[in-house]
């Protein structure tokens, strides 16, 4: 995975009816904790992997998220919701 | 126990529709007047936010064919307005480079395209209508705008021997999704049940083939596979529980459980123009008449396999169907004292024409 970006047509969003994050989908939604929604607020297809690790740990203080973003971005990859704009 | 909130909203726009699927979902009697009185746009907008309101997530708009609606553009930005996700639920032949452009412009999120077979001719035998071309046409379009495409095929005898072509040509046309929806029967395919209902060996090979594009393609099209009811012994919670998870409503406005539920005895409909949507689906007679388990008879009642609250009984449509009484077990359930019939379904006698869905009275074509 290079430059992550979310699947045609998927849309991020607050819910304020069931207050959550959820990623919308073709006939399908995605509830989405608020680290998560974070992330994949920076998968625009521009950003590289390495760029939205650092950009999120030095948010949250210099811990090292790279785990937690890779583990949740290459998940969803399986799933097909998010793909590889370098591809 | 208040009702769980509901995720799905279809709305039927119209039943008008230029193709004549034999395996239609709607109801027989589509050229009734009450059908002919649909909503006005005002009617559908405030549905939309109602919906929103009570939790709903993703809008289809669908029919017969939405695209016969001129005020689409319109529900499409009503229904972004509302933070509703929606789909466009076409057969594509109307599917023209304007209006498709004025649906993206108006917050449409994604198409999806029935074709009725890989084959031009056999499509167009099916439909009833010349219009493999146009799908094709209105399916390459939905890429070139940017949306995300689903392709539908339902399944029948007639068609499953393609599957192979089927999933290939989804991969041509670089869709997102395929659905492949085993006919279900109800609507214009209990008619046609003769006509429609596949061979066992025929399922098997369409499976198989499902399985070996999904290793072969992975990710990249999610292919949907449902298998018919009729060919297992328990059954799916139709709708995802009644009153769970879906609303549909039809034309002129009446809100149903699922979408056969016109044919269920007894069963007043509530109209949205004289209810809110949140009074229909919290305090209806017809949302709560099968709504979680109080209802259930024997052998659902002390089901030994604790799947009550799995399929919720099973589908009430065919439970009325194939016994007579709306509120008895799906006979898909091998626990049912009906199963029999079930089985004896599944070797129909067989023919190869079709009754055509029609507005008028079906006629043998
Ligand atoms: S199933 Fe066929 S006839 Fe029925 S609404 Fe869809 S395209 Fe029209
Ligand atoms: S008896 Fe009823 S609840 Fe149990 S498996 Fe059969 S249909 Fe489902």
């Amino acid at each position: 995975m290079t430059r992550p970006r979310l699947v045609t047509g998927a849309r991020l969003r607050y819910d304020e009816v069931r207050a959550e994050h959820q990623m919308l989908v073709p006939e399908g939604v995605v509830r989405l904790n608020a680290t998560a929604a974070e992330v994949l607020e920076l998968c625009d297809g521009e950003r590289s992997l390495d760029e939205i690790v650092s950009a999120l740990s030095e948010r949250y203080g210099g811990g090292d998220l790279r785990g937690d973003v890779v583990g949740l971005v290459e998940g969803l990859a399986q799933r097909g919701l998010v793909v590889d704009a370098a591809v | 126990m208040p009702p769980s909130r509901p995720s799905t909203l279809i709305a039927e726009l119209s039943y008008q529709c230029p193709l004549h699927c034999p395996y239609c979902s709607n109801p027989l009697e589509i050229g009734d007047a009450r059908y002919r009185d649909e909503l006005a746009s005002d009617d559908w907008v405030r549905v939309f936010e109602q919906a929103r309101a009570l939790g709903v997530l993703q809008l289809a708009l669908t029919g017969g064919e939405p695209m016969l609606r001129r005020d689409l553009p319109a529900l499409c930005a009503a229904a972004r307005d509302a933070g509703l996700y929606s789909s466009l639920i076409t057969a594509g032949t109307l599917f023209s480079d304007e209006r498709a452009r004025a649906l993206r412009d108006a917050g449409l999120d994604h198409v999806q395209i029935s074709i009725q077979s890989p084959d031009p001719q056999e499509n167009d035998r099916i439909a009833g209508n010349r219009s493999f071309a146009s799908k094709i046409d209105a399916a390459r379009l939905t890429r070139e705008l940017g949306f995300p495409l689903t392709i539908n095929c339902v399944l029948h005898r007639q068609n499953l021997d393609r599957i192979e072509e089927i999933l290939e040509l989804a991969l041509t046309l670089d869709a997102q999704r395929l659905e492949l929806a085993n006919t279900q029967y109800y609507g214009w395919a209990a008619v046609n049940q003769d006509a429609l209902m596949p061979t066992a060996e025929q399922l098997q090979r369409g499976e198989e083939a499902v399985q070996r594009f999904r290793e072969r393609v992975g990710p990249r099209v999610d292919v949907l596979w449902v298998l018919p009811d009729l060919h297992e012994d328990l059954p799916k919670p139709c709708m995802g529980g009644w009153g769970r998870t879906a609303i549909v409503v039809g034309p002129s406005g009446d809100a149903l459980p699922c979408q056969a539920a016109t044919t269920i005895p007894g069963l007043e409909l509530p109209n949205v123009r004289e209810h809110s949507l949140e009074w229909i689906w919290t305090e209806s007679d017809a949302f709560a008449r099968f709504r979680g388990t109080d209802w259930m008879q024997e052998p659902c009642r002390s089901c030994p396999l604790g799947r009550q609250e799995v399929d919720w009984g099973g589908c009430r449509c065919q439970a009325l169907r194939l016994t007579g009484d709306a509120a008895a077990t799906d006979p898909v359930c091998r626990l049912s004292p009906h199963h029999d019939r079930v089985v004896a379904a599944r070797e129909p006698a067989r023919t190869d024409e079709f009754v055509y869905r029609a507005i008028r009275r079906p006629a043998r074509v």
